[in-house]
């Protein structure tokens, strides 16, 4: 019986989080914001280089071969230093819908590809999570007709689309038919999107179950948007307890306030509960299949509730100081904010824990 | 990360299914009794397990895992895992840490069978949060001391044939070096006890009131002075156990269930979904707490340290039980109002009685707002509370 992290584990997260400072971290966040560009590639390089873009894809497609667990830490440290990059769809994602539902060409093609940061990939699948403004994609005869909403990893060159019927498509983001347009968010560290697909020839992924992929890719994406959401919350709830301590206000640091304390101890108590759980769920997604997908759902909705918390909370804690530019505290509040809504609510992901659970009648 | 038990301990697990099988018929609540129960288990290792057999204890080695194997099997089965209370929760441990010789012989095993049963004398009236302001004086005449004061609050000192109790002794120390752990006999003359009703209804705490009570002088645990150290080292034990997720997860269960099986305006309140929505709220804080636990039971076999995953267990376990008890008292709506001996009482009441009965465990052992300054004192390294002047 062990559950905690391993000595490679904690590793991994350390080495990660090195990297990710040295990129320079929030600074690097406000260059990326304020460019007109839609990619970091330095940062990317750099998640490859130390196997996070690969960290599931098999070593014989020139991946790591890693957990999702290890997916989950990864994301965490993301989050932490709300870096600029993709990865919930292009080294999570997208690896999955090709491991499980794509043949051996196709794994062949691409996992080696994704694994070394070549190619990034996203993922269209929103409209199963809840299909907002009547979006959602058909195929018909090897093509694709529709629209899909908010794409995760959107700035790629490759997409992973979910039909209506669950069924799972490749398209190139060059292929002919396909129009692209930029959203702008709050979160400026993940930029996203639509996509229109106007009779689109796609490529299917046949060669496993794909509905059973996509409950997969959704599933792990969720654990993957909770470890981002726990890594942003944590991060500024440290900034928070440590601007207390140095912050000086009648004389005291604010600190010494039992407010202030309250607030601080309120965060952490709803907060370090959530790590144990989304190590559970991170765990659950390989190895307790009976368990994933309800993990999966109370990781999101729970890590997306208690974020919310922190992510007000810290901001008062940082006072007028808190909401300004200057600090870029809301750049984590942006994050958590934009990890909550995508891939299904709290209320949406509620509603299918219930469900899961045969709970709905 | 790894879930799986050792085939060691899925043998254990297969045995203790076995025995609990095999027993049914003898526990409480299915035609036995409970001080023979307690007895069967002390001598099969499933309770009293790691205390020595000296002291009637059955000896095993300490092992996290068959705790909780244990733990998880009696629940599962529904028995009742052996008498529990203050004197076996709190005061055992204290004596095994720091009791003399004859005072584990004389205590422990009696407290095991369930012959002696304890109350925990610390709360006064003016020493409640604050409890190293405790006033009860006690004072060395001979070989005795003899006690005056109040102390409040004391659960089941109605029924205790003794207490465990903070005494002022040395009223010149400083406040948290002045006091002494004293035992005695609740039987011992000059104690009157007034039972106190709570807002459940019961009373199950008192005041104790002591008048010129005589202890013999050696009936003090630890050193003169050192109370507040010997109370310290299971105030921990104690904040713990009052919020056992995997109880609240066998109420969870039970709460889906009573949601399958209330209707409002016909149909079932499990299929309105704004009570299944804060169903699903609560059911993901549950599994938060449920893997907190996971976590800091592999971090005791492991011998590696989650600090601020154990302090915030008592603040948030005892208010998402609270929470928890009181969203069932809305699935029920009007219904839920029905308290006592009363028509269309649904659960024997236990809805309401527990949501009030945490809102106690939320104060008691620590209050909330105690365990935040806890957490951001010992936990984020803040500023201390200004101490109080020298009581
Ligand atoms: C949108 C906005 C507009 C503003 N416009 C103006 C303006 O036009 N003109 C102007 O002069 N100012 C303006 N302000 C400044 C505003 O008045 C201050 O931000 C506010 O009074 C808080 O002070 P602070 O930012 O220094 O935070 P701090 O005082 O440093 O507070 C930080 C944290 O400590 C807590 N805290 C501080 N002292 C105590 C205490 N004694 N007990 C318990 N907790 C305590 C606070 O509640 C807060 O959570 C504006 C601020 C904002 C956010
Ligand atoms: C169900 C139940 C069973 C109990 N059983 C026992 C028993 O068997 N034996 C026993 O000895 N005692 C027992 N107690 C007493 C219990 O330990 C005390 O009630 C508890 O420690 C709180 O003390 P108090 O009631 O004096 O409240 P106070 O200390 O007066 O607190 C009142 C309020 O002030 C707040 N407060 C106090 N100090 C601070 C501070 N420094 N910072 C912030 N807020 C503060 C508290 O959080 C609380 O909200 C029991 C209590 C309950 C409710």
């Amino acid at each position: 019986m062990e559950f905690g992290l391993s000595e490679e584990q904690v590793m991994l997260q350390d080495s990660l989080a090195r990297f990710l400072a040295g990129t320079g971290g929030l600074e690097r966040t406000r260059t990326f914001a304020a460019g007109k560009d839609r990619r970091a590639p330095d940062v990317l390089q750099g998640l490859a280089e130390l196997g996070v873009t690969g960290l599931i894809i098999p070593e014989v497609h020139g991946g790591v071969g890693l957990s999702l667990l290890d997916a989950a830490l990864a994301a965490e440290q993301l989050g932490r230093f709300v870096a600029p990059s993709p990865f919930a769809a292009t080294a999570v994602m997208a690896p999955l819908a090709l491991i499980r539902a794509g043949d051996a060409g196709q794994q062949a093609t691409w996992l080696p590809k994704l694994a070394s940061g070549a190619v990034v990939a996203g993922v269209a699948l929103s409209e199963i999570t809840g299909a907002r403004d009547g979006a959602g994609v058909e195929a018909r005869d090897g093509r694709l007709y529709g629209r899909a909403q908010f794409v995760v990893d959107y700035e790629a060159d490759l997409y992973v689309v979910a039909d209506r019927a669950r069924g799972l498509h490749l398209v190139a983001a060059d292929a002919p038919g396909l129009t692209r347009t930029d959203f702008r968010t709050i979160d400026a560290s993940r930029p996203t999107g639509e996509l229109v697909f106007d009779g689109v020839v796609a490529e299917p992924l046949k060669a496993g179950d794909a509905p059973a992929a996509v409950r997969a890719m959704i599933d792990a994406g969720r654990v993957m948007l909770a470890a981002d959401t726990l890594g942003a919350a944590q991060e500024m709830l440290d900034q928070a307890v440590a601007y207390a301590k140095g912050r000086v206000q009648f004389g005291r640091a604010i600190a010494s306030f039992q407010a202030v304390k309250h607030m601080c101890a309120e965060m952490a108590a709803s907060l370090e509960p959530c790590r144990a759980l989304v190590w559970y769920a991170g765990h659950a997604l390989d190895h307790l299949p009976e368990e994933a997908s309800v993990m999966a759902c109370h990781a999101k909705a729970h890590l997306s509730e208690v974020g919310t918390f922190v992510a007000r909370t810290a901001t008062e804690v940082h006072g007028g100081m808190g909401f300004t530019d200057l600090v870029g505290l809301h750049y984590w509040f942006k994050r958590i904010g934009f990890n909550r809504q995508v891939l299904g609510g709290p209320q949406v992901v509620r509603a299918e824990a219930a469900a899961l659970q045969g709970l709905v009648a | 990360m790894d879930l799986s038990y050792s085939p060691e301990y899925e043998a254990f697990r297969t045995e203790l299914r076995g025995f609990l099988e095999a027993n049914r018929s003898q526990a409480p609540g299915h035609g036995g009794n409970g001080l023979a129960w307690q007895k069967l288990l002390i001598g099969n290792g499933y309770a009293a397990r790691t205390i020595p057999q000296e002291y009637g204890g059955y000896g095993g080695e300490p092992d996290i895992l068959k705790s909780r194997i244990i733990a998880e099997e009696f629940a599962r089965a529904q028995l009742s895992p052996g008498l529990g209370g203050q004197g076996i929760s709190m005061l055992v441990p204290t004596l095994l840490e720091v009791g003399s010789e004859d005072q584990k012989r004389q205590f422990i095993g009696p407290t095991l069978r369930g012959e002696m049963l304890w109350c925990q004398g610390y709360s006064e009236p003016n020493a409640g949060s604050d409890l190293a302001a405790v006033a009860t004086k006690g004072v060395l005449e001979g070989d005795h001391w003899v006690i005056n004061g109040q102390k409040i609050w004391t659960s089941t000192a109605h029924l205790a044939h003794w207490i465990f109790c903070l005494v002022r002794t040395e009223p010149d120390a400083p406040k948290h070096e002045g006091i002494s752990f004293l035992l005695f006999d609740m039987k011992t003359p000059g104690i009157e006890i007034r039972p106190l009703v709570d807002m459940t209804g019961a009373a199950n705490f008192n005041e104790v009131f002591f008048t010129d009570v005589r202890v013999p002088a050696h009936q003090i645990v630890g050193r003169r002075g050192e109370g507040w150290k010997v109370a310290n080292a299971i105030l921990r034990h104690e904040r713990g156990s009052l919020a056992d997720p995997n109880v609240m997860q066998s109420r969870l269960n039970a709460l889906i269930d009573l949601m399958k099986a209330e209707t409002l305006d016909g149909s079932r309140v499990i299929d309105n979904p704004v009570y299944r929505d804060r169903l699903m709220t609560i059911q993901g804080r549950v599994q938060a707490l449920r893997c907190n636990d996971l976590r800091l039971l592999s971090a005791a076999v492991n011998r590696q340290s989650a600090p601020l995953a154990g302090m915030v267990v008592k603040l948030q376990g005892t208010e998402l039980r609270h929470e928890l008890e009181g969203f069932a008292v809305d699935v029920l709506g009007e219904l839920g109002l029905l308290y006592g001996d009363t028509p269309r009482l649904r659960g024997g009441g236990s809805w309401q009685r527990d949501y009030m009965y945490f809102l106690g465990l939320i104060i008691g052992g620590g209050t909330s707002q105690i365990q935040k300054n806890i957490i951001a004192e010992r936990g984020l390294d803040m500023p201390r509370e200004p101490k109080p002047a020298k009581a």
